[in-house]
């Protein structure tokens, strides 16, 4: 459960705010989860706030048996990603979390104007599966335990997710 | 400070049973008409959860998380059981509603007596701590954690200590 089990950034990331940021927050998410839509615009003031001093990670955790929708849900964040689009699609889905059906997630892809086509074939044929099971296993294998589970330059942030005890860790962490 | 620090030096750690000590055979409830001995697992791993209530907060995010990679505890071929003082009928609903696919054993009567023998019971609470066996097939207890009452252990060092004992079965 040390820092070191936590799977570094890569490219492979979907990262916002710089590279050389002080602090990195990496956000072990499910888009069906309540929890976390409550966290979404927390995560957004941070961003505001902390500017260049936060980069900010997002990492799938889709708990599928209790958010059933979850999993494609991440899926077409990725399939979205591939389009240059995961942030956008990331509040898509954020913004709009009880409507996951696969019509709507290919209404989103349409709104943002994506390659309708493509974003649904991969949906299909599940190309990002993969990918968003070995971000869970990643998650897990570092200690995530449930959605949403942040991390705070690597160390798991076990209080709670308000903005004030959130701000209060990045800022302690260094930012 | 990382979890496992803060496992460490939580007050209910010092009495719960300890790696290398034979881990206190029971029958309790797995449903209101069936129940599982530990004895009947002999020869695979298992790992037993207790936590101190079905519907709290932190244990429905815990045993979600658990249910969810149930997969990759059976790739040890584990067999993971989640233990509480709830009664069958509780554990039937919390079960059904969480969508559960392990047992969930009640040590409902005599209330903890399981918890108890694990060095796990809190007796002012009448719940069980928070904490994590993980045992051989031999039945002797390879790994335990007991986590602040508050806090998710999460799942990382179950399966590191699942992957330990792999590894010394293939040595051995």
């Amino acid at each position: 459960m040390n820092a070191s089990s936590l799977t570094p950034i890569d490219e492979t990331d979907h990262t916002q705010g710089p590279d050389d940021a002080p602090v990195t927050l990496i956000e072990y998410g499910d888009f069906e989860c309540p929890l976390c839509g409550q966290a979404y615009p927390i995560v957004e003031r941070l961003r505001r706030d902390y500017g260049d001093d936060l980069r900010f990670a997002f990492r799938h955790l889709p708990l599928n048996k209790v958010h059933p929708h979850a999993a494609q849900a991440a899926q077409a964040a990725e399939a979205a990603g591939a389009q240059d689009a995961f942030w956008a699609m990331h509040a898509a889905l954020f913004k709009h979390q009880r409507a996951l059906e696969y019509e709507d997630l290919k209404g989103y892809a349409e709104d943002l104007a994506l390659d309708t086509e493509r974003f649904a074939r991969e949906l299909d044929e599940r190309v990002y599966n993969k990918r968003v099971q070995a971000d869970l296993r990643g998650g897990v294998r570092a200690g995530a335990n449930g959605t949403p589970t942040f991390f705070i330059n690597g160390v798991r942030h076990d209080g709670d997710f308000d903005f004030d005890t959130l701000s209060q860790a990045i800022t302690k962490a260094g930012a | 400070m990382s979890t496992r620090q803060s496992t460490q030096t939580t007050p209910g750690a010092e009495s719960a049973l300890s790696p290398g000590e034979r881990a206190p055979d029971f029958n309790l409830a797995r449903s209101p008409d069936d129940s599982l001995s530990l004895g009947d697992l002999r020869g695979q791993p298992v790992v037993l959860v207790f936590y101190p209530a079905d519907w709290s907060p932190v244990c429905g995010g815990q045993l979600a998380l658990y249910n969810e990679i149930l997969e990759e505890f059976q790739r040890f071929d584990a067999r993971l059981l989640g233990i509480s003082v709830d009664g069958v009928w509780c554990h039937k609903a919390f079960a059904e509603d969480k969508n559960l696919d392990f047992d969930l054993l009640s040590d409902f009567q005599p209330k903890g007596e399981v918890a108890e023998a694990y060095g796990v019971y809190r007796d002012g609470d009448g719940v069980t701590e928070r904490a994590l066996f993980v045992l051989d097939g031999d039945g002797i207890i390879r790994w335990s954690a007991v986590s602040p009452i508050d806090v998710d252990p999460g799942a990382d060092g179950i399966l590191a200590a699942l992957e330990d004992l792999d590894e010394q079965e293939v040595t051995r």
